[in-house]
């Protein structure tokens, strides 16, 4: 990787995560009305996959949204002013954290309903094959979605129609507070899958230049034959599942050792790939240096912004 | 027994008493046996019953439900559990093609003793996709039973009943009741099918489902200090619906508001205003006036989430308006208000 590529890369992941941990200090202060699923941890999956998508490539993805939705758009101001609720932001307030959407860049929709958007995702896809155009389609989900019966359902309708759309499964192992053991009755996501007509690839996705090469290698394969693939990337919750803190000590999980939290850490573990490359503590510095005041000025701006006046209460209910 | 004990108390020790005395009884669904236990509602199951008679499920609801049904038909009473309302949207294929029809279809020869817990109402920015009441939709089907308690003794003694029911019961419980306290008499039987008379009253008759009623009780003490006496009727059940309640005491004031925690349009606050304009057509004064939510998705962001709801302000001042009086001015006066009491995040 060049390291004006990697640089950039860094600076989406350093974005999404000095973004939330924002949120997590300003959440105390009970300003921000919107419950939020922060993906610290999972940071590397949607910078990495999205680093690769063609331009005009459409995404769908979850309540747990924030990495997907800053490094789609960039747009920092309009996603705090959304979490403060206030007009400014790409919901006009009414959208919130589980809601974040920007389908003027791609983002078309997200959902706080477990698996809703998968079957969406595919009904684009389905649009671009009926048009003839080749734009690709990507759903991020977690594990979790996959017990749900319109997966198994959307996937089978994408393969059966050789739809170009990418599934991935960002896997914490987890769903709240369940275990995948408590949940699946079969034994590898990525087995199962491998039974339907379409490619399919995974491995850790902390490792964003493996994402990176995972993505590429499916996206290659459906641009020379069209079928959907599956990526399945693994990653670690480093918080609770709703809400800004740690739950290590709650009783369900055990705490990660030390040396687990580094290698599991997406923006440690990238910085080690960007110093390998060549790049300096300095250059490191600069792009954290300037993403600080990207989001500090982002909350400020979004503090200070009004809220929706009454009657937007009833504007967008119908076209 | 009488104790002064929450809502989400009361949840939990009727479970508690049904599932000692039934062992046909179980809880089960996501999130059921995890430490927030639903909040609170199922906690100390597992530890009391095992992991056989209270266990999580995988994100199932569909499926899930359809096994509810056959577990039901085959001589279990489950108690399906959902965080949100909202969820039960993916399984209405069997609640509304099998669950409120088998019995129907066999001749009458099929019993199906089962609930479906869900949560509804207000938190922190629960926005468009978990706010949903949903009771309406349900009790649209014939074969279902519906209730929406509101005080602690009836999320007791209607949980009880609703398990010893044999038929299908789909139990509505709103978040903010949960942290309501008030006694709870183990004693107590209430049966489905009976509303109650919260607050009397001989001005207006409001006629309230769930969260309203909390609403109307603190409009009932406003207006009383001009003089209004107005009467608090919850429903309790919105099916099967005790219309003789509901009718004797319109018959009674001869006004009327429906309040319900839902949409207006095309709700069960349509089919109370149906009931009573046929019923009580006679001695109404005035059209009967209706209130709910605004016709919009629920939004997140707080004003207009607060402009969503209807209100005891919302309540008085449609008094107000249908009397012909003055507002009054209520500045000052302490609504509820739940920035003090509910946190994020959820
Ligand atoms: C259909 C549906 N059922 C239940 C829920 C409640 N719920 C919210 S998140 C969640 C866990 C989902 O786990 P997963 O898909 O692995 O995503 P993660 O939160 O781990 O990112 C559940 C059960 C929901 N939102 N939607
Ligand atoms: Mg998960």
């Amino acid at each position: 990787m060049k390291k004006e590529e990697a640089l950039s890369l860094y600076r989406k992941l350093v974005l999404i995560r000095q973004a939330e941990e924002k949120i997590r200090q300003e959440y105390l202060k009970d300003e921000m009305k919107t419950p939020v699923h922060l993906g610290i941890g999972a940071e590397g999956i949607s910078v990495g996959v999205c680093h690769c998508l063609p331009a005009g490539s459409r995404t769908f993805g979850t309540y747990r949204n924030h990495a997907l939705y800053l490094t789609v758009t960039g747009d920092v101001d309009g996603f705090f002013a959304e979490l403060y609720g206030k007009l400014l932001g790409p919901g006009k307030g009414k959208a919130g954290s589980m809601h974040l959407s920007a389908p003027e860049c791609g983002l078309m929709a997200t959902s706080a309903v477990v698996g809703t958007t998968i079957p969406v995702a595919v009904g684009a896809a389905l649009a671009e094959a009926y048009k003839g155009t080749s734009g690709t389609v990507v759903v991020f989900f977690g594990d979790g979605a996959m017990e749900e019966g319109v997966f198994w359902e959307s996937l089978n309708f994408a393969c059966l129609k050789h739809l170009r759309v990418l599934f991935v499964c960002e896997d914490n192992g987890l769903a709240i507070h369940a275990h995948a053991g408590g949940r699946r009755g079969f034994r590898s996501i990525l087995e199962a899958v491998a039974a339907f007509d379409c490619y399919h690839a995974g491995g850790d996705g902390s490792d964003v230049p493996a994402v990176i090469r995972c993505t590429r290698r499916v996206l290659h394969r459906m641009s020379e034959q069209p079928k959907p693939a599956f990526l399945h990337f693994s990653y670690l919750r480093f918080l609770e599942h709703v809400g800004p803190k740690e739950d290590f000590d709650v009783g369900y999980r055990r705490r990660p050792s030390r040396e687990e939290s580094a290698r599991l850490d997406p923006v440690l573990r990238f910085e080690k790939e960007l110093l390998r490359i060549g790049c300096t503590l300095d250059d490191l510095e600069a792009v954290r240096t300037a993403v600080k005041e990207q989001v500090r000025h982002g909350v400020e701006a979004a503090q200070n912004a009004p809220f929706a006046s009454p009657m937007e209460l009833y504007t967008d209910v119908l076209a | 027994m009488k104790s002064l004990i929450s809502f989400r108390e009361a949840l939990n020790l009727a479970l508690v008493k049904e599932m000692e005395s039934d062992p046909s009884v179980f809880v089960f669904g996501l999130d059921v046996d995890d430490h927030k236990s639903i909040f609170g509602s199922t906690d100390g199951l597992v530890e009391k019953f095992g992991g056989e008679r209270c266990f999580g499920t995988p994100l199932s609801e569909d499926a899930m439900t359809g096994v509810a049904l056959g577990a039901a038909m085959s001589g279990l009473r489950p108690i399906h559990v959902h965080i949100r309302a909202d969820f039960i949207l993916l399984a209405m294929n069997q609640i509304g093609n099998m669950m409120s029809n088998l019995r129907y279809m066999s001749g009458g020869k099929l019993t199906i003793p089962l609930v479906v817990r869900a949560v509804i109402g207000r938190g922190w920015g629960q926005s468009a996709q978990h706010s949903k009441s949903l009771h309406g939709v349900f009790a649209h089907f014939p074969g279902l039973k519906v209730v929406l308690p509101t005080t602690p003794q009836d999320g007791y003694s209607l949980l009880r009943s609703s398990i010893r029911d044999n038929n299908p019961v789909i139990f509505l419980e709103h978040r903010w009741l949960y942290d309501i306290v008030g006694d709870v008499d183990d004693e107590r039987v209430v049966p489905l099918g009976q509303a109650a008379v919260l607050h009397e009253g001989d001005a207006m008759t409001l006629v309230c489902s769930s969260w309203m009623n909390v609403e109307a009780l603190k409009a009932a003490k406003v207006l009383a200090r001009r003089g209004l006496a107005v009467e608090v009727v919850d429903v309790r059940t919105v099916s099967p619906l005790d219309e003789q309640t509901i009718v004797g005491s319109v018959k009674k004031t001869r006004n009327c508001i429906v309040a319900d925690y839902d949409w207006i349009f095309c709700g069960f606050g349509a089919e109370l205003a149906a009931l009573i304009s046929q019923r009580c057509f006679g001695c109404l004064e005035r059209p009967v006036e209706r209130l709910g939510f605004a016709p919009v998705p629920c939004p997140t962001t707080r004003p207009l989430e607060n402009l969503f709801y209807p209100s005891a302000l919302t309540i008085i001042r449609a008094v107000e308006r249908l009397f012909g009086l003055e507002e009054a001015d209520l500045n000052g006066e302490p609504f509820y208000s739940y920035e003090q009491r509910f946190k994020g995040p959820f």
